[in-house]
C-alpha cells in the first residue's frame, strides 16, 4: 500500500518538477532507476555571496517518504551557518526536521526553502554556530569567506 | 560518572602518600599477570566481638541471641529493644526457637515483572492528616518508610521463618502490632529513646509506588471528572487537560473565561462532537498519496484536512511507533496544528499500537506532573509519587523504594545517596569528574605490604588485611595498624587537619587540599568497590550454600540470612560513600565529630561483618547467629546515623533562605558546609 502510493506521489513531484523546473535549478533522478534520490544543481543567486556558483545538492528520499522528510545535502561545499561544515554538507531545519514536516509538504517546497536560505540564512537555528556568530556580528568577513568558498569550491568565475 | 576504575593509570607515588600513612609508595596495576601472592586471612579466632561491650564468648549482649545477658550494657537493653523493633527485627529470643505464625508476602511480590500488581503492603500507619495531605490518587494503601524498612522487612521475614519468637518482653503484644512502628512507640519504650522517634524517621518521606495501571485508572478519573464539568466529550477533555499541564482548576477557570480561545490554544478548534468515522467521496484525490480511487475509504477531523484512511493510518502508526509520540500528535495537514484526539487514533490504529499509544500517554501525564517520577531502574514501569518540592531539597534528602526495589532519589533521580542532599551530591560528583585523573591511582586494586613491601590485591570488601608472608594485620583504607582499629584509637575515618606551619606555604597548601580531597575520595570509591567485591563474595557464597544445603541439613529459607547480610553491606556501604562525600563539605566544628563518630561506628560494623562474610562456606554455618546479629546492628547503626544527619539537615530550613554556609545555620544546630552548595 504504501510503497505503491509513495510510487505515484513520487513520480508526480518528480513529473511537475522536471517539466517546470524552479528558477536557477536543475533537476535529474541520479539514476534513473532509482527514484529515491535526486540531483540539484543550483545557482548561487544574484546579490548573495554565492553568486555565480553552481551548487550540487544531493536530495534523498527515505523509503517513508512522504511521511518522513527527505534528507538535503550539499556535494559542493559552502560556507554556510546552515549547511554542516562537514563531508556531509547537510542542511537540516524547518520542514526538513520530522517534526515539522508534513506529509502533504511537497520536495519543490523543500528546494524553494534551500534556495532562500542562500538569499537570507537562518542564524537563530544554526547548524555551524560559529559561522552564525560571524554572519551577526561581521557580516562584511562572512560574505568574504563565504565568496572565496564559492570561486573555490563552486567554480565561479 | 567517572570510570575510575577500569583506566587505572600506572603511578608510582613517592611524593604524595595517603593521608594517614606517612611514607608508604604505593604501586597500581591494571592486571598482575599471576595471582598475588598475599591474601586476605580470616581472624583466628572467626568472631568479632560485639560493638557495644565487647564481651567475652560466655557473656554477651542482648544484640546476640545465643546468650542471654551483657552486664556492661544492662541499662541500656531498652534501648536495644527498641531499635530492633524499629528495623522491624523480631526481639532476641531466650527461649527455645518454635515456628512462627507469622505471614509474610512472598518475595516475588516484590517483582515488577509479575503482571499483576498487588497494592503495595502497608508498612507505616499514617495520620489522617498526613494521607489527607497527599495528592488524592487512587485508594492504594500508603508506601510509607524507605530503603531500611524494606530491607528488614526482608530480615524479619527470614528471621521469623527461622524460628525466632517474641519473647517475654514483647508477650503482650500480638504478631500484626509487631510489624506498626506506631504500637512500638506506644509501648512505652519511647521516652528512653531520644535518637529513634516513632513513625516517621526524619531521613524518611512520603512516597507511593504506582504501576502504569494505577496511573492510567488515575488518569481516566481525572479526565471523567473533568468532562462531566466542562461537558465536552473526554477525548477533548484529555487534550485539554494535557494542554493545561493537568491543572484542573486552572483549566476549568481558563474554560470559563474564555472557551473558544482554551479550545483553539490546545488544538482542538471548534467544539467536537459526533464519533470519529471513515467517509467516502466523489472525485477524491488524497493529497499525501495522490490516490484517486473511487470509493476509497477517506478521514478528517473537525478542521477538514481530508486524507486517504491508509495515509492516515501510517501517519499516526509512524508517529506512535517510530517517533514515540502520543498526547501532541497533529493533524497531517500541512500547517494545521490540531491535535489528533485518542478516539480517532482508536478508529485508526492497529491494536498493538493503541497499546503503546496509551503507554505514552501514561508516560507524558508522569513527565507532566511534578509530583509524578519513573523509576529509572532499566526495564523498570512503576512511578513514584512524592510530593518534595525542588526547592525542599535543600534540606530533605527524598530517598525512595521502588517495588522494583531500587533505591533512588527522588530529586534528581540519581541513586540512593543518603545522607548527602542532591546539590552536595552534583557538586562532589562534579569534583571527582575533574580529579578523576588524580584520583584514578587512589581507587588501585593493589598496594603494597607495610612491613614488608610485597604487593597486595584487595580481593574482598572487607579492609582487614593480613599479609600472608610477614603476617602484618592492616588496614587497607590507611595502611595502618589494624590493631588500632579495633578499639576507641579507631581513626581511619577521620582526616587529620595538618598544622599551621605548613599551611603556610602555598604549595603545601595545595598538596594539602588535594591530600584532603584524596582522603575523602578514597574512602568514597573503596566502599563503592568494596559494595561490589561484597556482592561477588555473597554470589560465591550463594552458591556454595546451596551445594551445602544436602550437607549440612540446611534448608534453602535457613540460608537466607547470607542475603540479608549481603543486603546490609550493600546498603550501608552505600551510605557510607556519601557520607564521605558529606563530610568532605562539611566544616569543621563539634558537630562534624558527632558525624564523624556515627560514621566511624557504621563503618566498624560494617567492616565486622564484612570480614564474617568472607570466611569459607563450611564456617558460615557456624556463623549464622553472629551474622545475623551483625547484620541488625548494621542496619541500626546506619538509621541512627541517617536519622541524625537528616535531623540537622532540616534544622536549616527555618534559618536560611538558600543552601550555604551562615553563622545563623550552626547556631540553629543545622550543618554548616564550608562551600556555597547554592551554586
Ligand atoms: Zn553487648
Ligand atoms: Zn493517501
Ligand atoms: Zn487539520
Ligand atoms: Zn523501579
Ligand atoms: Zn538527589
Ligand atoms: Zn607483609
Ligand atoms: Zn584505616
Amino acid at each position: 500500500m504504501a510503497t505503491a502510493g509513495a510510487n505515484k506521489r513520487i513520480a508526480k513531484e518528480l513529473n511537475e518538477i522536471t517539466r517546470e523546473p524552479p528558477s536557477g535549478m536543475k533537476v535529474r533522478l541520479v539514476d534513473e532507476s532509482n527514484v529515491h534520490k535526486w540531483e540539484i544543481i543550483m545557482d548561487g543567486p544574484a546579490s548573495s555571496p554565492y553568486e555565480g556558483g553552481h551548487f550540487k545538492l544531493l536530495l534523498t528520499l527515505p523509503i517513508e517518504y512522504p511521511f518522513k522528510p527527505p534528507i538535503l545535502s550539499f556535494q559542493t561545499k559552502i560556507y554556510h551557518p546552515n549547511v554542516s561544515n562537514d563531508d556531509k554538507g547537510s542542511m537540516c531545519l524547518g520542514m526538513l526536521r520530522s517534526d515539522e514536516w508534513k506529509p502533504p509538504n511537497k520536495i519543490l517546497a523543500v528546494l524553494n526553502m534551500a534556495r532562500n536560505l542562500l538569499v537570507e540564512p537562518n542564524a537563530e537555528d544554526a547548524i555551524e554556530t560559529s559561522i552564525a556568530e560571524q554572519y551577526r556580528g561581521d557580516r562584511k568577513a562572512f560574505e568574504k569567506t563565504a565568496k572565496e568558498w564559492t570561486k573555490k569550491y563552486a567554480n565561479a568565475k | 560518572m567517572f570510570s575510575g576504575y577500569t583506566q587505572l593509570s600506572i603511578r608510582i607515588l613517592t611524593s604524595l602518600p595517603l593521608p594517614c600513612s606517612p611514607s608508604v609508595p604505593l604501586v597500581a596495576t591494571v592486571n598482575l599477570p599471576t595471582p598475588p601472592p598475599y591474601t586476605r586471612q580470616p581472624t583466628e579466632t572467626g568472631l568479632t566481638p560485639c560493638l557495644y561491650c565487647q564481651p567475652s564468648r560466655q557473656n554477651r549482649c542482648l544484640a546476640h541471641p545465643a546468650t542471654t545477658t551483657c552486664n556492661q550494657q544492662r541499662e541500656r537493653l531498652p534501648v536495644l529493644v527498641i531499635l530492633r523493633r524499629d528495623l522491624g527485627l523480631p526481639p532476641v529470643s531466650t527461649t527455645l526457637p518454635r515456628r512462627s505464625s507469622r505471614k509474610r508476602k512472598p518475595s516475588s511480590d516484590h517483582s515488577a515483572s509479575t503482571g499483576v500488581n498487588p497494592p503495595p503492603r502497608k508498612k507505616v500507619d499514617v495520620s489522617g492528616a498526613q494521607r489527607l495531605k497527599k495528592a488524592a490518587l487512587p485508594a492504594t494503601p500508603t508506601t510509607l518508610g524507605s530503603t531500611a524498612m524494606d530491607s528488614d522487612d526482608e530480615f524479619s521475614g527470614h528471621s521469623s521463618m527461622e524460628g525466632f519468637e517474641e519473647d517475654a518482653f514483647d508477650s503482650d503484644m500480638s504478631d500484626e502490632l509487631v510489624s506498626d512502628m506506631e504500637v512500638d512507640a506506644d509501648a512505652g519504650f519511647d521516652s528512653q529513646d531520644k535518637i529513634i522517634k516513632p513513625g516517621r524517621k526524619a531521613y524518611e518521606v512520603d512516597y507511593r509506588v504506582y504501576s502504569p495501571a494505577e496511573i492510567r485508572a488515575y488518569q481516566n478519573d481525572q479526565i471523567n471528572d473533568v468532562s462531566r464539568i466542562l461537558e465536552q466529550p473526554p477525548e477533548a477533555t484529555a487534550i485539554l487537560l494535557r494542554h493545561a499541564r493537568w491543572s484542573k482548576e486552572r483549566l476549568i477557570e481558563s474554560y470559563m473565561d474564555n472557551q473558544e480561545q482554551v479550545l483553539e490554544e490546545s488544538g482542538l478548534g471548534e467544539d467536537s462532537a459526533g464519533p470519529p468515522r471513515f467517509q467516502q467521496i466523489k472525485g477524491f484525490v488524497c493529497e499525501i498519496c495522490c490516490e484517486d480511487e473511487e470509493g476509497m475509504d477517506t478521514f478528517a477531523m473537525k478542521c477538514g484536512h481530508r486524507f486517504c484512511a491508509n495515509c492516515y493510518k501510517q501517519y499516526l502508526a509512524q508517529k506512535v511507533k517510530d517517533e514515540g509520540e502520543a498526547a501532541h500528535i497533529k493533524c497531517p495537514g500541512d500547517g494545521c496544528n490540531r491535535i489528533v484526539d485518542s478516539k480517532s487514533v482508536d478508529l485508526l490504529v492497529s491494536t498493538d499500537l493503541k497499546d503503546r499509544y496509551q503507554t505514552l500517554l501514561i508516560r507524558t501525564y508522569v513527565d507532566d506532573k511534578e509530583n509524578l517520577k519513573w523509576c529509572p531502574a532499566p526495564n523498570c514501569e512503576y512511578a513514584i509519587d512524592c510530593g518534595v518540592k525542588p526547592r525542599e531539597l535543600a534540606t530533605v534528602v527524598p530517598t525512595v523504594r521502588c517495588k522494583c526495589s531500587h533505591d533512588w532519589c527522588f530529586g534528581c533521580t540519581l541513586n540512593d545517596h543518603q545522607p548527602a542532599p542532591c546539590r552536595l551530591v552534583r557538586k562532589w560528583l562534579k569534583k571527582c569528574e575533574d580529579d578523576s585523573e588524580t584520583a584514578n591511582w587512589i581507587s588501585a586494586h593493589t598496594k603494597e605490604c607495610p612491613k614488608c613491601q610485597s604487593t597486595i590485591e584487595k580481593n574482598g570488601g572487607c579492609n582487614h588485611m593480613t599479609c600472608r608472608k610477614c603476617r602484618h594485620e592492616f588496614c587497607w583504607m590507611c595502611m595502618g595498624h589494624w590493631q588500632e582499629h579495633g578499639n576507641s584509637w579507631y581513626n581511619c575515618n577521620r582526616y587529620e587537619e595538618k598544622s599551621g606551619s605548613e599551611a603556610r606555604d602555598a604549595q603545601a597548601k595545595s598538596r594539602q587540599s588535594l591530600e584532603r580531597y584524596l582522603h575523602y575520595y578514597n574512602r568514597y570509591a573503596n566502599h563503592e568497590q568494596s559494595a561490589r567485591l561484597d556482592k561477588d563474595i555473597y554470589l560465591k557464597t550463594e552458591k556454595k550454600m546451596t551445594q551445602l544445603q544436602s550437607s549440612s541439613g540446611m534448608s534453602w529459607i535457613e540460608v537466607q540470612f547470607l542475603e540479608g547480610a549481603s543486603q546490609a553491606l550493600q546498603q550501608c556501604r552505600q551510605t557510607l560513600k556519601w557520607t564521605y562525600a558529606f563530610a568532605y563539605y562539611l566544616a569543621r566544628n563539634n558537630q562534624t565529630e558527632i558525624f564523624e563518630d556515627n560514621q566511624k561506628d557504621l563503618e566498624m560494623a560494617v567492616e565486622n561483618l564484612s570480614e564474617m562474610f568472607e570466611k569459607p562456606a563450611d564456617q558460615l554455618k557456624d556463623l549464622k547467629g553472629d551474622m545475623m546479629d551483625k547484620t541488625s546492628y548494621c542496619n541500626k547503626r546506619r538509621i541512627i546515623l541517617l536519622e541524625v544527619t537528616a535531623e540537622r539537615l532540616k534544622q536549616g530550613e527555618s534559618h536560611r533562605s538558600d543552601f550555604g554556609t551562615s553563622e545563623a545555620n550552626s547556631r540553629a544546630g543545622a550543618w554548616e558546609f564550608n562551600t556555597d552548595l547554592s551554586a
